[in-house]
């Protein structure tokens, strides 16, 4: 496969799992504030800015509607979510040959709705019903991807840019959250304490799924072994490297070059972290340094990813 | 469903108006041509809004195929389906047998006249074609001179634009020896068509042109570097914003081959690779759909980014196969067609099959003087444009438009010709719910490999306004179906 091919898919499904996330965690966030109990609406911003990694120009400004206008839909600002989505679609354009004809579809349509004065009269009349919407369309877009596709390399690609994007996204988030996860032991239990836990778990669409492990007694230490070493969660940090794994042994198999040692054990220290370890040694010992390797660890295998398949020097690739 | 009375002939008519100009239904005296008398009568017996729903129907099924292009402007992104009229344009076998014929004697013509200017230059010795003209022409590649081509083809893939004029006699507008672009939408057009009428489709008999892309492919591999038997053959695009990116795209799906652009390929030691994710890749041979200009920074404009720099020295060196080659603009100069005929009869020894338009040169002085004298009955064309651009038409035009051409004639002569304004022919189409004539030509494409090969059809273009004279989908212009019957 063509390598500017291999990076539109890989670009074209990060930006959606992007655009998805962010459109999660403003959901997530505005409907904490109407339990203004915990926090203010300000901390509640700095902290869902910080999640999305501290885009620039998304600072608050004292004005809600206008401040999530802008993350909704400022075509030019690269956090917002239009953004996201026209940035997806672009690298989907560039490989229409590539991709099926359902997914394309999926995807125009997501981009036209985006851009329609319907969009911006849900934004003011339920920007919750628009999020919902926003997602949908990515979920169809990953639907109809994984029933219409050729799972060849290029779907590969697809899947290994989705679940970069998200470990790297729920490392993050679980990072910001550290205060309520990590420092709450002594402090009392209140029902206001409790909506911010299912808030977190709810920015990875997990509380049901946290529910059917461990019961609705949401506790922050069953959290981070949940959202950091569950196996079987699509959110889960452990799941989605063990699909960064799958991914790039597929995407070796299918060429004929072996890959970089570094690549492979980049990949196997990150699986290893989260495979042999118990979330009693996490917190026991630094957990933020701990999501801040792992963080390290997914942007190390991007690069490689891409030194190696992408953006290769022609001299490598000649000496071979 | 509709449960309307059925057309009568006379309403689907209403006031279809018949003139000089040849009418590829009607006779002169209103009576239908033998040929167009199945159509007809399947028209005039559908229920009144059959014909809209069938319509409909077809729009869909090109929107849903995604045969579009983007329109850029105003609201970016937005995409329209390509202009097409419902009613196919019939050519019956004899007509068919002589426009093959035609066609097959002009290119290799044309292919000689090349080859011959690009190394010996004997048809400039003997004086037929003056020298002068070749070495002008802004299409003339000193690089190629003495260069040895894979098979002595230089113009793989042509597509030439046919008219028909008041006699029904079909004659040569214009060679497209570059780049010729329109296939898949002869190719998307049959698809729908046979869809939207396959009882009538199925009664004509029409011969099949659905195997084009595997005919491309093979005279593509046909041309493939000595030693190289299974050639790495690539489509070579400008890339997404590309107005005929939809059939780039197209074509590589329909043969199987890599889309690439030109930051995917790589020269080294004279060897073009191509950047996969398992290395590079050898390429062999290079379907190109970017003009010359763009092809290789370090030949040709310095400032583009689209083709490949090291490119023109790898094919230089016989290693890689570029189709059309550089520099066949040369024989689809405006100036230069009008010396074809004289070609054909230089080369090969035989009359032209089908003929030129009347071409007046305004560089020779007596033609000039005539043309100025002339202008509002002329058409008037730069000699290097294409797509409708940079053109006059002398009925049509204003004092003031006539004014700037005959300053721009005096200014440059070497770059104009005019020819008379043709009649050319009109063929049904459904204009809302009636038929009524509008001007199209044919677009007939052919492949030289191995040998001459044209599927028998092509695209015929329409002027969708009324009375107008430019086919150009940039400017208007759609296109029909074209159905050569057995």
């Amino acid at each position: 496969m063509l390598s500017r091919v291999a990076d539109s898919l890989y670009w074209m499904s990060r930006y959606l799992e992007r655009a998805e996330n962010t459109a999660r965690q403003l959901d997530v966030t505005m409907s904490l504030m109407l339990d203004p109990g915990g926090a203010n609406e300000e901390t509640r911003w700095r902290r869902m800015v910080a999640s999305l990694g501290r885009p620039g120009g998304m600072e608050w400004t004292g004005d809600l509607e206008s401040t999530a206008r802008k993350l909704v839909f400022d075509n030019l600002h690269p956090a917002s979510i239009t953004f996201c989505v026209n940035a997806a679609r672009e690298n989907a354009r560039q490989v229409r040959e590539e991709i099926s004809t359902e997914q394309w579809q999926r995807l125009n349509r997501l981009f036209h709705q985006m851009h329609s004065p319907h969009a911006q009269a849900q934004f003011s009349s339920s920007i919750s019903d628009l999020l919902a919407s926003v997602m949908d369309g990515i979920h169809l877009f990953q639907g109809v991807g994984a029933s219409t596709m050729i799972h060849g390399q290029g779907w590969h690609f697809i899947r290994l840019g989705r679940y970069l994007e998200r470990a790297y996204a729920t490392a993050t988030l679980l990072e910001v959250y550290q205060p309520e996860l990590f420092q709450t032991q002594e402090r009392e239990h209140t029902g206001y304490q409790y909506l911010e836990l299912v808030g977190l778990l709810r920015c990875c669409t997990a509380f049901e799924a946290y529910c059917q492990v461990y019961t609705a007694d949401v506790t922050s230490d069953r959290i981070v072994e949940f959202l950091m070493l569950n196996r079987d969660f699509p959110h889960a940090l452990r799941y989605c490297v063990d699909c960064i794994r799958m991914a790039i042994e597929s995407i070796q198999r299918s060429g004929s070059r072996r890959a970089p040692d570094e690549l492979t054990a980049g990949i196997g220290r990150l699986h290893a972290m989260l495979g042999f370890t118990t979330v009693g040694e996490i917190l026991s010992g630094d957990p933020a340094a701990f999501l801040h390797t792992i963080r390290e660890q997914c942007l190390r295998i991007h690069e490689l990813m891409y030194r190696y398949y992408v953006h290769y020097s022609i001299q490598s690739a000649l000496a071979v | 469903m509709s449960a309307g009375p059925p057309l009568e002939l006379e309403t689907l008519f209403g006031d279809y108006p018949l003139d000089h100009a040849f009418d590829e239904m009607r006779e002169g005296n209103g009576n239908l041509r033998a040929h167009y008398r199945a159509l007809a009568e399947m028209l005039a017996s559908l229920p009144a809004d059959e014909l809209q729903r069938r319509k409909q129907s077809a729009d869909l099924a090109f929107l849903t195929q995604g045969i579009t292009f983007t329109v850029y402007g105003r609201d970016e992104g937005t995409e329209r389906i390509f202009p097409y009229d419902l009613l196919p344009r019939l050519v019956t076998a004899t007509e068919w047998d002589r426009i093959e014929r035609g066609l097959t004697q002009r290119i290799t013509a044309l292919n000689l006249f090349l080859r011959d200017v690009y190394s010996d230059g004997k048809i400039l010795n003997d004086r037929v074609v003056p020298s002068e003209l070749v070495y002008s022409c802004k299409h003339y590649r000193r690089q190629m001179r003495g260069l040895q081509v894979p098979r002595n083809v230089y113009i793989a893939v042509v597509g030439t634009d046919l008219l028909r004029l008041r006699s029904g006699e079909f004659v040569v507008l214009e060679d497209n020896l570059r780049v010729p672009s329109g296939v898949s939408y002869m190719l998307t057009n049959r698809r729908v068509m046979k869809r939207t009428f396959p009882l009538l489709f199925q009664s004509y008999g029409v011969k099949p042109i659905e195997h084009y892309p595997q005919l491309l492919l093979s005279t593509l591999r046909s041309l493939a570097p000595e030693g190289r038997p299974e050639p790495n053959i690539v489509l070579l695009t400008p890339g997404v914003f590309n107005s005929a990116y939809f059939e780039h795209t197209y074509l590589a799906r329909q043969m199987g081959i890599d889309l690439v652009e030109g930051r995917d390929l790589v020269t080294h030691d004279n060897i073009v690779y191509m950047r996969t994710t398992d290395g590079l890749k050898r390429v062999d041979v290079i379907y190109r759909r970017v003009d010359d200009d763009f092809s290789d920074p370090l030949i040709f404009r310095p400032d583009s980014a689209l083709g490949c720099a090291g490119l023109f020295n790898a094919y230089r060196a016989g290693n890689v196969t570029v189709s059309n080659a550089f520099g066949t603009g040369l024989a689809d100069d405006k100036a230069v067609y009008a010396y074809v005929p004289r070609m054909i009869r230089y080369y090969l020894g035989e009359d032209p099959i089908l003929p030129n338009v009347e071409t007046f040169l305004l560089s020779e002085e007596k033609a000039r003087q005539h043309v100025l004298a002339n202008l509002d009955k002329l058409v008037v064309k730069a000699v290097g444009e294409s797509g409708g651009y940079g053109m006059l038409i002398g009925p049509q035009s204003t004092a003031r438009q006539r004014e700037e051409f005959a300053r721009q004639i005096e200014a440059n002569p070497r770059n104009y010709i005019a020819q008379p304004t043709l009649d050319f022919s009109r063929a049904p189409c459904l204009i809302g719910d009636r038929l009524e004539p509008r001007h199209v030509d044919l677009r007939p494409y052919i492949l030289f490999g191995d040998k001459v090969n044209i599927v028998p059809g092509g695209l015929t273009r329409v002027a969708l306004e009324r009375g107008s004279l430019v086919v150009n989908s940039s400017q208007g212009g759609g296109s029909k179906d074209t159905w050569v019957l057995e």
